[in-house]
């Protein structure tokens, strides 16, 4: 067997493994409207987890994304309700910001982790000062998008597929994907051949920035009110989903569609675990061994694929 | 001289602690300076106990951090309490049990980092959901009080300083000397430089590394006592907010995340600075909001200023 086919492969064989683990489980939930409802909260975290994914790409670390997605659903619950104008502007001040912080980490060869720590606190506080408690409203554009009854197969599904497939046409296709990998991977070598490292690490962030936006304006659109808290585990969640789906912390390794279904993955795990009516004790730990296992086995693949 | 005091790494924390609190006394006039100094004591140690073992972790080499932390906090907290249940003839017991799971916990971390090749970030993380797990479940809807001599201990001041700070000054000296003088001190600084290097000079960078992660485990063990001691009991979140703050006290405590160079006296630097500053930011009757922004810059703030890592 084709050991670097089977570890490509390992995070969808995953992801089939989960599902029909939660259909054994739960048989109603083979239906359409069983996998939108269990499904329709991983499209939010999927564009999370690809923001993430653009940062890890270049070496660092996005510890700001989950507060980040909070502050979105915030602006979009109130501003961009009000003055569609001026909330549009704010987004794009948000993505600029992103794209700021990338230069600063690496004008002055910052550890990210840091950076992005004292930015969780900064994205926290603007949205606590915009919505002290959670509130407002969802443009009705956005419960529409994110309610939409697609034909045969559930949104969701749709959305994921197309969210993965664009990202990866650009990331692991195009030239210029190409060159933000190998920011990752040999960030000399890329200086050397004349391309600029600065120009790199600004275009990853914001374009993270951009997908952290997308992601708090789903979340908005599913929880139909805004919220400074609602999206502090996806910090957590987009990193795992980025691993999971075969994704590596250094040398520009990483997969958009196995990101995406690593996303897909925990989504589901959540709902698997609460159809299996294990104590709410168990239900976080869970989670974790899920993970374990997961990574276990991608392990035992790796270990074959080196040796050869 | 001065040049030289200047350039070292702990100046920064310890300068942005002093200019926070001067800040913080010029705008009332003085009044509760000493206070603010004994509650800036009392709540830093709590930091600087888990900041000593994160730094350790951190300084090992890039991607080791330790995330379960505050699992560990919690589960130990939880344990002691359990196993004292109030009666100061079983203190000691207790100790040694909730030290006991935290250093399973330490030893579990490194199994998932060593033997499934689990980057550590991910492995801590993952072991931390299923130590949270264990502690909801082994201490559920429990309230117990922690035994008089202990919560006597954690509260306990000479001369408005905490007894406890002595105490935490004392490890720190220690953890200084095993840094620079002991063979496994040495080897966590050569192992962070360059493991390779250390591997080929015949160090055995499987133990460092091993040890590393189990002293971080069990200084997060000694935290988690301490806290229910001084906060009457061990509580299911207490130990949420040392994740952010263990490894911000690290980083801007001057040592490196890239790794290969810790740094103690920063360490208690960084700690005073992060309470201080939201001591000073109170004071000023700043709203939530203005004083997660303002922390979040300052953190940043310092980080600039302090500077990057030299190319590498």
């Amino acid at each position: 067997m084709n050991r670097r086919f089977l570890r490509q492969a390992l995070p969808f064989l995953t992801l089939a493994v989960v599902l029909a683990a939660t259909f054994y489980v739960q048989p109603r939930t083979m239906s359409y409207f069983g996998l939108n409802l269990m499904l329709q909260y991983a499209v939010p975290i999927a564009l999370a987890t690809i923001a993430q994914m653009f940062i890890i790409t270049v070496n660092d670390l996005d510890l700001s994304i989950g507060p980040f997605v909070g502050l979105v659903s915030c602006i979009g619950a109130t501003l961009l309700l009000d003055n569609p104008l001026l909330g549009i502007l704010a987004l794009l001040v948000l993505i600029a910001a992103y794209g700021a912080v990338g230069a600063l980490i690496h004008i002055r060869n910052l550890p990210s982790i840091v950076v992005t720590l004292g930015l969780s606190f900064v994205w926290l506080g603007i949205a606590v000062l915009i919505l002290p408690s959670p509130g407002g409203k969802a443009p009705v554009w956005l419960k529409a998008l994110m309610g939409v009854q697609t034909p045969w197969v559930p949104f969701p599904i749709i959305a994921a597929i197309v969210i993965g497939v664009v990202v990866h046409l650009a990331l692991m296709l195009s030239s210029y994907g190409v060159i933000a990998r190998g920011a990752g991977g040999n960030p000399k070598a890329l200086t050397r051949a004349g391309w600029s490292m600065l120009r790199t690490k600004v275009v990853m962030y914001m374009l993270a920035g951009f997908f952290g936006v997308l992601s708090g304006l789903a979340l908005l659109g599913l929880t139909t009110s805004g919220d400074a808290h609602v999206a502090d585990r996806y910090t957590l969640y987009s990193i795992a989903g980025v691993i999971l789906g075969g994704g590596e912390f250094i040398g520009g390794r990483v997969s958009p569609l196995g990101a995406v279904v690593g996303a897909l993955t925990l989504a589901l795990a959540g709902s698997f675990l609460i159809f299996l009516k294990i104590s709410p004790d168990w239900q976080i730990g869970a989670q974790g061994a899920i993970l374990i296992i997961v990574l276990a086995l991608r392990a035992l693949v790796s270990y074959g694929e080196q040796k050869r | 001289m001065i040049g030289k005091l200047l350039r070292q790494p702990w100046v920064f924390s310890f300068g942005a602690a002093i200019a926070v609190w001067l800040a913080t006394i010029a705008y009332t006039g003085g009044q509760g300076a000493g206070a603010i100094l004994t509650a800036a004591f009392s709540f830093a140690t709590f930091t600087i106990i888990v900041g000593l073992g994160q730094m350790m972790v951190i300084t090992t080499g890039p991607g080791n951090v330790d995330l379960s932390i505050p699992a560990t906090i919690t589960l130990s907290g939880v344990v002691a309490m359990k196993v004292m249940d109030e009666d100061s003839g079983r203190m000691l017991i207790g100790i040694v049990a909730a030290l006991g799971a935290a250093s399973l916990v330490g030893v579990f971390n490194y199994g998932l980092i060593r033997l499934l090749r689990i980057p550590p970030i991910i492995a801590t993380l993952s072991s931390s959901f299923l130590v949270l797990s264990t502690a909801i479940s082994y201490g559920r809807g429990i309230r117990i009080k922690p035994p008089e001599p202990l919560a006597e201990f954690a509260t306990m001041q000479i001369l408005g300083i905490p007894i406890m700070a002595f105490a935490v000054l004392a490890v720190s000296i220690g953890m200084a000397l095993v840094l620079s003088r002991t063979v496994y001190g040495r080897s966590v600084l050569a192992v962070g430089q360059n493991s390779r290097a250390a591997w080929l000079a015949g160090l055995n960078v499987d133990r460092t590394r091993f040890l590393t992660y189990v002293l971080s485990a069990i200084l997060a063990g000694v935290c988690g006592i301490l806290l229910s001691g001084f906060s009457r009991g061990a509580a299911l979140n207490m130990g949420e907010e040392f994740l952010l703050a263990s490894i911000a006290t690290v980083v801007i405590g001057g040592t490196s995340v890239a790794g290969g160079r810790a740094n103690v006296p920063g360490i208690w630097g960084a700690a005073l600075f992060m309470y201080l500053l939201v001591t000073m930011l109170n004071t000023f009757g700043a709203s939530a909001g203005i004083r997660l922004i303002l922390t979040g810059l300052m953190i940043i703030g310092v980080i600039v200023a302090a500077g990057g890592e030299e190319q590498r």
